[in-house]
């Protein structure tokens, strides 16, 4: 029940985007064709179910015994930024078809301020090491899922009869604007 | 106070020192052997992932030229001669000239001449008006003039004119062949720069409908192969220039053309 309430809440009540704003670089970025979307935010999705597993580690392994929290965030960032280039290796190796498709989101994914924020919030809450791998995969989820909403109402909107000035960038955030209010409707779903 | 700054440094020292080896011993162990003429080919390619030369881009082009090592049946044609030359040296071969194409509009029947068979209200895009009712021409071949084609090139070589027609600059098109896709009505058509002499008309009706629907239509009326023969070739009720054979073969035909719509540029 506690794991759900977690999911749930990390997916949708707080999306890290539209709730959070976090990660709004490739939200905005890589929106605009829901096919890059998905495969941006499976590749998200699979870097924050590592980094929370490796996160927690560290955090009640190192920090924690010898009471070093203060050093989280940098320690948080080295992490991160290796995992990713060990990903992005790794795939390369083994996939190249992948890597390429994934092409210039996987290096984008270490500066992606979402997955440092999942790490320290984490942390923050004392989230179990179960607790940690279901956030960030919710998370992940919900990043996800907020992308392919984007993508998809963009991919309708080249059809829409946009007026001149709002084309582009200006429409963008309008919708972006508009998605946040929506998410915000299940703000009464789980308290906390 | 000492202590904590000794374990803090120790503690990320030590989280740096491991993340530094697993990542080493990573980079030797995954590491991936690429040809480096791979990268200098990409770079001597334009780098505007047209997809002309029917590659998925230039980066995939140039995997596929350094693999094969030679340059049979791969091209550029946005690059054009100059990059070619630059490939085949970095291959270490030479490299044969290609022949260089450009786009031209094969249709003549501005808003004056071509005429209309009702109003269209919609979305300007010719590929949204051919779906409805097949355009508000007459003529079910001519161009629509809402400049799909125009919005697709990349390179600014097309503008609409006035007279609802596209116009294409050649010094800047490459031949890239994004407006030959885009044209719902397949219009366009890449050829040769050495040709100036083309049938700008694309309709295959019988003459009596295309004299009904434009002024510059081609009727099929057989004069430019009776006056040159080598040079032209009837299909599909729909006068050709036989490219190959040059603008020599063709130039009798055009002043011959009973409709005009053998057009040099």
């Amino acid at each position: 029940m506690d794991l759900l309430i977690i999911f749930i809440s990390a997916a949708i009540v707080n999306n890290f985007v539209l709730i959070y704003f976090l990660g709004i670089c490739p939200f905005l970025g890589v929106s605009n064709k829901l096919e890059k979307a998905f495969s941006m935010g499976l590749a998200t999705t699979f870097v924050m179910v590592l980094a929370a597993i490796v996160t927690w580690l560290i955090n009640n392994y190192i920090l924690m015994p010898f009471n070093l929290p203060f050093l989280q965030y940098v320690s948080f960032i080295i992490v991160i930024a290796s995992l990713v280039q060990f990903v992005e290796m790794f795939i390369r190796k083994t996939s190249p078809a992948l890597y390429r498709s994934l092409g210039i989101f996987l290096p984008l994914i270490t500066t992606n301020c979402a997955i440092l924020g999942l790490a320290l919030l984490s942390a923050l809450r004392e989230y179990n090491f179960i607790q940690s791998v279901v956030f960030g995969l919710a998370a992940g989820l919900g990043f996800t899922l907020a992308l392919c909403v984007m993508a998809g109402i963009r991919e309708e909107l080249d059809l829409a009869p946009v007026p001149e000035h709002f084309k582009g960038a200006p429409i963008t955030l309008i919708i972006a604007g508009l998605l946040a209010l929506a998410f915000m409707g299940f703000a009464g779903l789980i308290s906390g | 106070m000492n202590d904590l700054i000794i374990i803090s440094v120790a503690a990320m020292g030590g989280l740096g020192l491991f993340f530094a080896i697993v990542l080493a011993i990573a980079s030797e162990k995954l590491k991936v052997k690429e040809d480096p003429r791979v990268l200098q080919i990409n770079e001597a390619l334009p780098g505007l992932n047209c997809g002309a030369c029917g590659q998925a881009g230039c980066r995939d082009l140039a995997e596929k030229i350094a693999a094969q090592g030679n340059l049979d049946g791969l091209s550029c044609p946005p690059g054009g001669a100059e990059v070619i030359e630059a490939i085949a040296e970095i291959l270490g071969i030479t490299a044969e000239a290609g022949v260089k194409k450009r786009a031209v509009v094969k249709c003549g029947g501005t808003k004056e001449l071509a005429g209309d068979r009702g109003q269209y209200h919609g979305i300007k895009s010719c590929a949204a008006e051919e779906l409805v009712g097949g355009g508000h021409k007459t003529c079910s071949y001519g161009c629509l003039g809402h400049g799909d084609c125009v919005k697709v090139c990349p390179f600014d070589a097309m503008v609409m004119g006035q007279n609802g027609l596209p116009k294409i600059d050649e010094a800047k098109c490459t031949a890239c062949g994004l407006c030959v896709e885009a044209c719902p009505r397949q219009i366009i058509e890449l050829v040769p720069c050495n040709n100036r002499i083309i049938v700008s008309c694309n309709s295959r009706d019988k003459g009596v409908v295309v004299r009904k629907a434009c002024k510059v239509g081609c009727i099929a009326c057989n004069l430019c192969v009776k006056n040159a023969a080598e040079g032209y070739i009837i299909e599909d009720n729909l006068a050709k220039v036989k490219y190959d054979k040059g603008d020599q073969a063709a130039e009798p035909g055009v002043a011959k053309c009973s409709t005009k719509c053998i057009v040099k540029l």
